[in-house]
């Protein structure tokens, strides 16, 4: 494994809820993120993968440091984030950029594109007016698109092509870590492999790293090094897509991949389908939080929570079964 | 041969602005047909002519939209001649509708009770006890739990699965023959999409009845369809079999969504992609609409549009490159 970039350390991040208009009380907690480790090496991609709900989301923002945790650490580069301060946090959130789902919202309709891109770079560095044009005119290239776009607005383009000023704008302060949150789920079918193609191409020119956010399982598995399964709030599984993808050892990694639509209509695989819904993560089923829905629940599943079990090769799953 | 229950027959709908000058061929020359029990699935991407395809079979258009020619005959009658009022009474009785989102096709008004209830009193003059009986047959059939309470709750009481579960019981309450899913699961998580996918085939196994579905996914396409069809640009520019499709795609646009998709099972390198963007209809390149992006256009291809070539058994494609054969 290459050197890692960033760590998170048994990371927490719990919601109140709370009760009263004015003397708002907490009556409980919605443990979004609860206890989750794992590393990110650079020039990597990690996959997280999870159905709605399961605290992926949460744990992006609390990387991009839109959220304070709740507890544990997140190290970047031998660091803990919530000690940096002054210039180490500036390094820091310029190191780490992201590019979101819906490239409608993301972007300001107001302003051009040129200026969407230069941004970051005008609020970090403040480099004279030539250098920020040229380098608007150089990202634009890298992704894709025509020079002229920079005098364009944003709707004046496309789902994909909006898309790749976002993968612009996040590319602009050369960060050594992106969160794609779902960067391919809001665009046509035709386009999503283009900017799949994209992405990777950029990872492999510049040695970036990814934090992918997505629940198209194909989609992951093609792109990441690594994947980590959440299911409300805990980490399930965790290992490289090739494990993942031929011994899925979860049973609801294994449910997932049952639920993921073939490619063929002659494909066979074992139907493994999930009964209920995924629980209120307000109250979380005791013991395994998967076991109401798990075909192969034991008793020992509904009173002890199981923990993360390292299987061969760095392949981790947390369940009783194994 | 028994008569095909919809046949689809060179449909042409079009959006014309208010003074006539600009015009947008939504739907141009679509023609299939479905018997009963089978599913078609017509993939596309947006803007492709998909979703107006199925609203012009339920005269459902918006009032830009007009069908401009061809016919849509469903069990023999030509619905495109139909007054509003005769349309009414195929409306949710006959032919039905899911669409994509449930939250938006839901009132968050009524209750859920009344919602299934109202297509069965219009349609089937049901009232009273037998009324509130069926009710809870049909939640008890998309597998709601404890129907007595939940017809009494509201839309918003519900997760996402749950409030699409309820949209396909009025879809499905008054035994339509043919259902149309305008993509039913794209706002709902996998292992409520898997489930939901395998509710809708037993519905239709237990009633026999014919389904289109709409989708960007050619992964439901070979989960679900007997039958494919691929729109570009308003054209149908293939339809097969869903096993030919897979494995013998003609349409070089199909072949490439094909390919485009990362597959679960085995390790791909690079994806090929499409290059360049879907047209946009109000200005169409001359030629076949695909030219542009596609990777075998000839010069014929730029210039003039493919007519549709029979390529196998029930297998047509509008591309220039079967005419030889």
């Amino acid at each position: 494994m290459s050197e890692t970039l960033l760590e998170l350390r048994d990371l927490k991040k719990y919601f109140p809820v709370t009760k009263g208009i004015i003397f708002q009380k907490p009556v409980g907690w919605v443990k979004a993120v609860d206890g989750v480790s794992y590393a990110i090496g650079a020039g990597e991609t990690l996959g997280l993968v999870g159905e709605s709900g399961c605290g992926k989301t949460t744990t992006s923002k609390l990387i991009l440091m839109l959220e304070k945790p709740t507890g544990g650490t997140i190290v970047f580069r031998g660091q803990d984030i919530q000690a940096l301060q002054g210039d180490g946090l500036k390094t820091y959130r310029r190191n780490v950029q992201a590019v979101f789902q819906d490239p409608f919202s993301s972007l300001n309709p107001r302003i051009r594109v040129g200026d969407i891109i230069a941004e970051p770079l005008v609020v970090n560095d403040a480099p004279p007016k030539a250098e920020v044009k040229a380098r608007v005119r150089e990202l634009l290239h890298l992704v894709g698109l025509n020079p002229s776009a920079e005098y364009l607005f944003p709707h004046e383009f496309s789902g994909g092509q909006r898309q790749r000023i976002a993968i612009a704008r996040a590319l602009s302060l050369n960060p050594s870590l992106i969160v794609l949150d779902e960067p391919v789920s809001a665009l046509d079918v035709s386009i999503r492999a283009q900017i799949m193609n994209l992405l990777q191409d950029l990872q492999q020119q510049f040695g970036l790293s990814y934090l992918l956010i997505a629940h198209d399982l194909a989609a992951v598995l093609h792109l990441s090094t690594n994947i980590a399964v959440m299911y409300l709030g805990k980490l399930v599984e965790f290992g490289t897509s090739d494990d993942l993808r031929y011994k899925p050892l979860h049973p609801y990694t294994q449910a997932l991949f049952s639920a993921a639509l073939p490619s063929h209509p002659d494909e066979q695989r074992e139907e493994l389908i999930l009964s209920g819904e995924v629980p209120s993560p307000l109250n979380p089923p005791s013991g395994c939080r998967f076991h109401p829905r798990c075909p192969f629940a034991k008793s020992v599943c509904s009173e002890v929570e199981p923990v993360l079990k390292t299987a061969a090769g760095g392949h981790q799953v947390a369940c009783h079964l194994y | 041969m028994t008569q095909p229950l919809l046949e689809l027959d060179q449909l042409r709908t079009y959006f014309v602005s208010a003074k006539g000058t600009r015009v947008v061929k939504a739907v141009d020359g679509v023609s299939f047909t479905l018997n009963e029990g089978e599913t078609m699935g017509v993939v596309g991407e947006s803007g492709s002519g998909k979703t107006v395809t199925s609203l012009s079979i339920l005269r459902l258009l918006p009032p830009a939209a007009r069908i401009v020619g061809g016919e849509i005959r469903f069990a023999g009658e030509n619905l495109v001649a139909k007054s509003e009022r005769e349309m009414q009474r195929v409306r949710g009785s006959q032919i039905t509708m899911i669409l994509q989102d449930p939250l938006m096709s839901l009132n968050p008004l009524f209750t859920i009770g009344e919602q299934i209830a109202e297509p069965l009193r219009v349609h089937r003059s049901m009232r009273g006890q037998s009324l509130v009986e069926r009710i809870k047959e049909l939640l008890r059939g998309v597998r709601i739990p404890s129907p007595e309470v939940r017809m009494r709750e509201y839309p918003h009481q519900m997760s996402g699965g749950m409030r699409q579960r309820i949209v396909g019981a009025i879809g499905i309450s008054c035994e339509p023959r043919l259902l149309i899913a305008d993509e039913p699961t794209t706002s709902l998580d996998v292992t409520i999409q898997a489930q939901y996918l395998s509710l809708l085939k037993d519905i239709q196994k237990r009633s026999g009845l014919a389904m289109i579905f709409i989708t960007h996914n050619m992964g439901i396409v070979a989960k679900m369809c007997d039958k494919v069809g691929v729109m570009y640009a308003g054209r149908l520019v293939e339809r097969a079999p869903v096993r030919t499709i897979f494995t013998k795609p003609a349409h070089p646009y199909t072949e490439a969504l094909l390919n485009a998709m990362p597959k679960l099972t085995e390790k791909t390198e690079r994806l090929w992609s499409i290059e360049g963007q879907p047209p946009d209809l109000a200005n169409l390149p001359p030629g076949c609409p695909f030219s542009p992006r596609c990777p075998k256009a000839e010069d014929r291809c730029h210039r003039e549009v493919p007519p549709e070539f029979q390529v196998g058994d029930h297998h047509h494609t509008r591309c220039w490159l079967w005419e030889r054969r």
